[in-house]
């Protein structure tokens, strides 16, 4: 049921994230009544193609309620099975044989099999597609159907990571020979069967009776989602009663909701993380001294609490989160030091050094100001940053990338290989930080293939250290996922960190109170 | 009345070359923002060579000639393209299926935003004018001047915030009507119109001071004129010597100001629609400029254009019907 693997290759729990909450519910949680959420990133534009879906509003109404892939992330970190019931690898990671669920039907009836998985995934490398997980299904050489209820993959190189990998949302699985009618009524497996649907204005599902999900999951009879893009209207539609959750909180008015005593917030410390990327191959970063120097001349905490108002975690300049598997704790925090951001300086055969930090709110919400903290903050140790405000528009195409001092941001990823192999390794598009380091390289190759859980949490961990105390990039913090939950609601003492929301999983986890 | 129909002809006429000159300006100035559409769509994604991928299919890199004559000639045969943001998800899965023209992303839309200028209208006109005809009555009172000062202290506001006043009033404190106007198709009808009230209330006071103010300016300054001393000389009664006497002839300006201020209710009601998160056509107007989705943009555009001609001409044939002198041009 749970899928784990052969050699306990996913047994590795990561609720390192959630905040001072450990354990699974407790509580009984009871069938009935009807789940109204407040979410924002919704469009005139939006549909039921999973290729397109980009922002919380579609992906927790399509993979969170009316839609399923063939593994879940569990709110715990784990790898849960969800359309797959269980997965074989070949020694060398190559070969993924998935067993799939039997006796799941969609919501017109037709029953599920091996032909709606081949089907599905192929939409993503359609002809003329820019699907974002085309990376994934392309490194996919051949799908073949064995059974009725079993798929085989061949992959073109080794992946140990390739059932997480299956549990991203743009993954959805629609019936075969009806995908076109499928995406346009947005006809799953899911536990909520859609009753309405308008396009950047709300979604409305009805719950499926005879779920395979049965009675552990899927709690109301009944879900709407508002779309409600702008921060205000959110808030005071959950303080009024007409919502029963919201996401994504305007730290500065947090207080006003926690004043509310009907009302409970959420946080979670995930993998979403803000980050000043160097040009690693361009003087002067291409100096490793110069580069420990910036890191020692960050005072990450103060941005936490200036920038983040507390709502976050400290980074060590390594893009890997607490939502991650591997997530390595026990590295030394980088804490700010004058006199070592000095020496570094002095090693580097400098006495002051001046650099100019590109910087806009696109980066990230308070990129500017987090800019001018490190201005201060860096200037005690010789080192003069010069900030320039950079145009909002455009800046992730004449900046981002260009620019070899910037402010940036990433959502992360849910393994540690995709992280990497998006921002990190050598050659591609975006390696922000121009990152070419031969031992990080050739760890990042090695672990991609491994299947042995305590090998790879070696390699990843030293990868980890190597980007701490040389890489490129800055991260001065992890931005929590704040949002909250009337109390009429209840939901389990562990909450997602993969995403906001539960992992958009409300609709699924969440019950009446 | 061929004089009149002579006149609507000329005002046509000159709408639709008012329409044509706003489009140019109009294109002209979305298309000076800075970024486009390809790079708000891709937000970090934006590399140059996906950004020049989606500028060529969408044509964005054809010159602006180009696309604005290809545009005029599509509008003028009643079609007003597809918006950008449909066509890109269209392409990312690579089928036709599924595209929505900017028709019919603006009707329902321009629908709501109808329905909602309707409720304000009928709530806002009566009431403005009685103010106006009261405040006329008994001018210089305490009525008047509270009356002026209340009107004129919400006029003087920005919108969002007497929206947030009235939602902390009248639905927080005393929750009488929901803050969030979340309406959609196929609700009952007594359940959209409690649902759009919060915004109405808030365009009420927005349009209410300017349409009370002209009706008792009107009508004052007709009092002074001979024929109205002749009535009370006559010993009517003050309210009668407005309603019957002033009011007719003071019609013109006051019809004019009601045209202009629904005007208002169509093209102003950006902030409110935003607030209330009510679907009307304000919100998809700031979600396409967000977006640089042109076609949106300027398919919104004319049709703001278009309500502000089209309620201006009905002023002028108004004041015209309702006044004999202009009806029978010696």
């Amino acid at each position: 049921m749970n899928g784990i693997s052969r050699r306990g290759l996913l047994k590795t729990g990561a609720a390192a994230g959630v905040l001072g909450l450990t354990g699974m519910p407790l509580r009984a949680q009871t069938r009935g009544g009807k789940l109204t959420v407040g979410l924002n990133g919704a469009n005139t534009s939006d549909n039921w193609d999973g290729r397109t879906h980009a922002d919380m509003f579609m992906i927790g109404a399509a993979m969170g309620a009316v839609f399923d892939c063939l593994t879940e992330n569990g709110a715990d970190g784990s790898l849960k099975g969800e359309l797959a019931e269980s997965w074989e690898a070949s020694p060398d990671a190559k070969v993924w044989t998935f067993n799939l669920r039997q006796g799941v039907t969609f919501h017109n009836g037709k029953s599920f099999g091996a032909d709606d998985v081949i089907e599905s995934l192929q939409l993503h490398v359609a002809e003329g597609s820019k699907s974002g997980a085309q990376p994934i299904v392309s490194a996919i050489t051949e799908m073949k159907k064995i059974t009725e209820h079993q798929v085989q993959f061949t992959l073109a190189s080794g992946n140990a990571d390739f059932p997480y990998l299956m549990s991203d949302y743009h993954l959805l699985i629609y019936p075969a020979g009806q995908i076109d009618e499928a995406i346009a009524n947005g006809i799953g497996t899911g536990l909520y069967a859609v009753a309405a649907f308008d396009p950047g204005v709300r979604f409305v599902g009805k719950r499926v009776e005879n779920h395979y999900k049965g009675d552990s999951a899927g709690f109301f009879d009944e879900i709407e989602y508002i779309a409600i893009n702008d921060n205000t209207a959110r808030m005071n539609a959950l303080l009024t009663g007409q919502v029963d959750a919201i996401n994504r909180i305007d730290f500065k008015s947090e207080a006003l909701l926690k004043a509310n005593p009907a009302v409970r917030i959420q946080e979670v410390t995930g993998n979403q993380h803000y980050t000043f990327p160097m040009h690693t191959d361009t003087a002067p970063f291409n100096d490793v001294n110069v580069r420990q120097a910036l890191k020692y001349g960050l005072n990450r905490q103060e941005m936490v609490d200036k920038i983040l108002l507390g709502h976050g975690q400290v980074g060590n300049d390594s893009p890997i989160g607490p939502a991650n598997q591997y997530y390595n704790a026990d590295m030394e925090q980088l804490a700010y030091d004058p006199d070592k951001a000095k020496f570094h300086l002095q090693q580097a055969g400098l006495d002051s050094l001046t650099v100019d930090l590109s910087a806009s709110n696109a980066a990230f919400e308070g990129a500017v100001d987090a800019a001018q903290l490190f201005q201060a903050s860096a200037a005690a140790s010789g080192i003069n940053i010069n900030v320039v405000q950079e145009p909002a528009d455009g800046y992730w195409s004449n900046v981002w990338l260009k620019k070899p001092f910037c402010a940036c941001y990433w959502s992360g990823r849910a393994t540690e290989d995709w992280m990497f192999s998006s921002a990190y390794e050598a050659g591609v598009p975006w390696n922000d930080t121009k990152w070419d380091n031969a031992r990080f390289q050739e760890l990042l190759l090695t672990a991609r293939a491994e299947l042995d859980s305590d090998k790879r949490r070696e390699q990843y961990g030293e990868m980890q250290q190597i980007l701490s105390t040389e890489g490129g990039a800055l991260v001065p913090m992890f931005a929590n996922y704040v949002q909250a939950v009337n109390n009429r609601i209840a939901s389990p003492d562990t909450i997602g960190n993969l995403w906001q929301m539960d992992n958009c999983r409300m609709a699924e986890r969440w019950s009446v109170a | 009345m061929d004089n009149v129909l002579k006149i609507i002809m000329q005002r046509l006429a000159l709408g639709l070359l008012t329409l044509l000159v706003v489009s140019v300006v109009i294109f002209v100035a979305v298309n000076m923002l800075p970024g486009d559409f390809a790079q708000a769509i891709l937000g970090q994604g934006a590399t140059a060579e996906s950004v020049a991928a989606i500028r060529r299919d969408l044509g964005l890199d054809q010159s602006l000639f180009t696309r604005y004559f290809d545009w005029l000639g599509g509008v003028v045969q009643g079609d007003f393209g597809t918006s950008f943001a449909s066509a890109n998800a269209a392409n990312f899965s690579g089928t036709n299926s599924g595209v929505t023209t900017v028709a019919q992303q603006i009707a329902p839309r321009f629908a709501n935003t109808m329905f909602l200028a309707a409720v304000t209208a009928v709530i806002a006109v009566p009431v403005s004018i009685t103010l106006g005809i009261l405040a006329a009555l008994y001018r210089n009172s305490l009525f008047d001047r509270a009356t002026n000062i209340f009107t004129l202290s919400s006029i003087s506001s920005p919108e969002f915030f007497l929206a947030y006043v009235l939602i902390l009033f009248l639905a927080v404190v005393n929750p009488i009507f929901p803050s969030l106007s979340n309406i959609y198709e196929g609700m009952a009808f007594s359940e959209r119109l409690n649902k759009s009230m919060l915004p109405a209330l808030v365009l009420t006071l927005v349009v209410t001071a300017h349409m009370m103010r002209m009706t008792r300016a009107a009508i004052i300054n007709l009092l002074a004129s001979p024929y109205i001393e002749m009535a009370r000389l006559k010993g009517i009664s003050p309210m009668r010597v407005i309603v019957k006497h002033a009011l007719p002839n003071a019609l013109a300006p006051i019809i004019n100001v009601v045209a202009l201020n629904l005007a208002y209710l169509i093209t102003g009601v950006v902030v409110v629609e935003v607030v209330f998160v009510y679907p009307g056509i304000g919100q998809l107007f700031v979600d396409s400029v967000k977006l640089r989705d042109i076609p949106v943009v300027q398919a919104c555009c004319l049709i703001f254009a278009a309500a502000y001609i089209l309620l201006n001409l009905t002023a002028d044939i108004m004041s015209i019907l309702s006044n004999p002198r202009l009806r029978h041009p010696k």
